[in-house]
């Protein structure tokens, strides 16, 4: 009996231990190579066969389709420079300089990957249409109020992602180091 | 009994690690939700479908780039080999292979392309076995990709660097084409 006991209750903290550490990796976003520079994260490998069983599981959760590593990169900010959480209710300033890419789109996510709506109608920029300054910098207000400039509506969300992506990057995912590509620095400005 | 606790403590461990593995890696089979199952209620097979453009409210996948027009064909190379052809729009375009689990396994840009269309065969290593050799050779700037699965997704991608000429990002992949063509000699 005390057998039977002590291997159901070893049994069912298996269980238990497995399907809680599958799901914190599935949403926590843990996936192997990752490539960090500042407050961005990309997966390069999750572009190419060479995706990791984690980062699989997780795109099957999730639905979405990763950039393919023949079309571009994407970075994803969760927190600003000094690693807050991204919150809709602040201003920050993104700014930073050209890369080495083709094409660049900056894009506001809530936390599950949806557009957040706002007046505007607008959920990003391209390198086409971004205004940038005489020295080549260019620089977003991310915020729920408007702004001059560049302004990247946040509408407020609790909790938001900036997708940087690259599109035709001559630079080899390989060897992009903070020196090769330098990305944009995410600084809080004001919390209302 | 000191003894025991321990040991039972390791074999749950174990079996949690088991448990932990296993379910990773039957997420991918196991997934209803993942980009395949999400399009296959709304596209046809063998077909490009241009997808609705993301919003706040409705977006058919999560994280898709605001600023592309995006078109799909839902391909099963059970029937024959499938031919693709996409013009350029004036931006930027960009086709992806992705398997019917989501792993993009090729992907071309307009660049790579070098022409004013994207044209390529895509087929399952057996039937690309099956091509014979000598057409192979004669059709040398005829670009072949092989698809790991006979099921999966091709994306199109064309940018509208502003959004005011998302017309004719959309207007470029509506050119776009991808049809079931059977192999020589079946």
């Amino acid at each position: 009996m005390r057998l039977f006991f002590s291997a159901f209750v070893a049994l069912l903290l298996a269980a238990a231990v497995g399907l809680a550490a599958t799901w914190l990796t599935l949403t926590r976003g843990v996936a192997f190579g990752a490539l960090t520079i500042g407050a961005w994260t990309a997966w390069p490998k999750s572009g190419s066969v060479d995706i990791d069983p984690y980062a699989r599981a997780i795109i099957a959760r999730t639905g979405e389709l990763p950039v393919g590593a023949g079309d571009g990169v994407a970075f994803y900010a969760h927190t600003d420079d000094s690693g807050n959480p991204l919150d809709g209710r602040c201003t920050y300033l993104v700014s930073g300089i050209t890369p080495a890419a083709r094409y660049w789109t900056l894009t506001l996510y809530d936390s599950r990957g949806r557009l957040v709506a706002n007046t505007l109608d607008r959920h990003g920029f391209t390198s086409t249409e971004i205004v940038r300054e005489a020295t080549g910098r260019f620089s977003v207000n991310v915020g729920p109020r408007a702004r001059a400039g560049n302004w990247l509506p946040s509408g407020g969300v609790e909790q938001f992602v900036l997708v940087w992506r690259l599109y035709d990057t001559p630079i080899g995912v390989a060897q992009l180091t903070t020196k090769e590509g330098p990305m944009p620095a995410i600084a809080r400005k004001s919390c209302s | 009994m000191i003894l025991r606790l321990p040991l039972w403590i390791l074999g749950a461990l174990l079996l949690a690690g088991i448990v932990h593995l296993s379910t990773v890696l039957a997420m991918p089979t196991a997934a209803t939700q993942d980009a395949y199952s999400r399009l296959a209620q709304l596209t046809p097979v063998n077909a490009v479908v241009p997808l609705p453009p993301p919003s706040a409210q409705d977006a058919t996948m999560p994280f898709m780039d605001p600023a592309f027009a995006v078109a799909v064909c839902r391909y099963d190379l059970a029937g024959g080999a499938i031919k693709l052809s996409a013009p350029l729009s004036q931006a930027y375009t960009s086709v992806t292979f992705y398997t019917r689990n989501s792993v993009a396994y090729y992907a071309i840009n307009d660049r790579a392309a070098g022409r004013r269309a994207i044209e390529l065969d895509l087929m399952t290593p057996e039937q690309h076995a099956q091509v014979p050799e000598e057409e192979d050779v004669t059709a040398a700037d005829r670009l072949i990709i092989e698809s790991p699965t006979s099921r999966g997704l091709i994306v199109l991608r064309a940018l509208a660097p502003e959004p005011g000429l998302m017309f004719m990002a959309r207007r470029a992949l509506a050119g776009a084409q991808c049809r079931i063509e059977p192999l020589p000699g079946q």
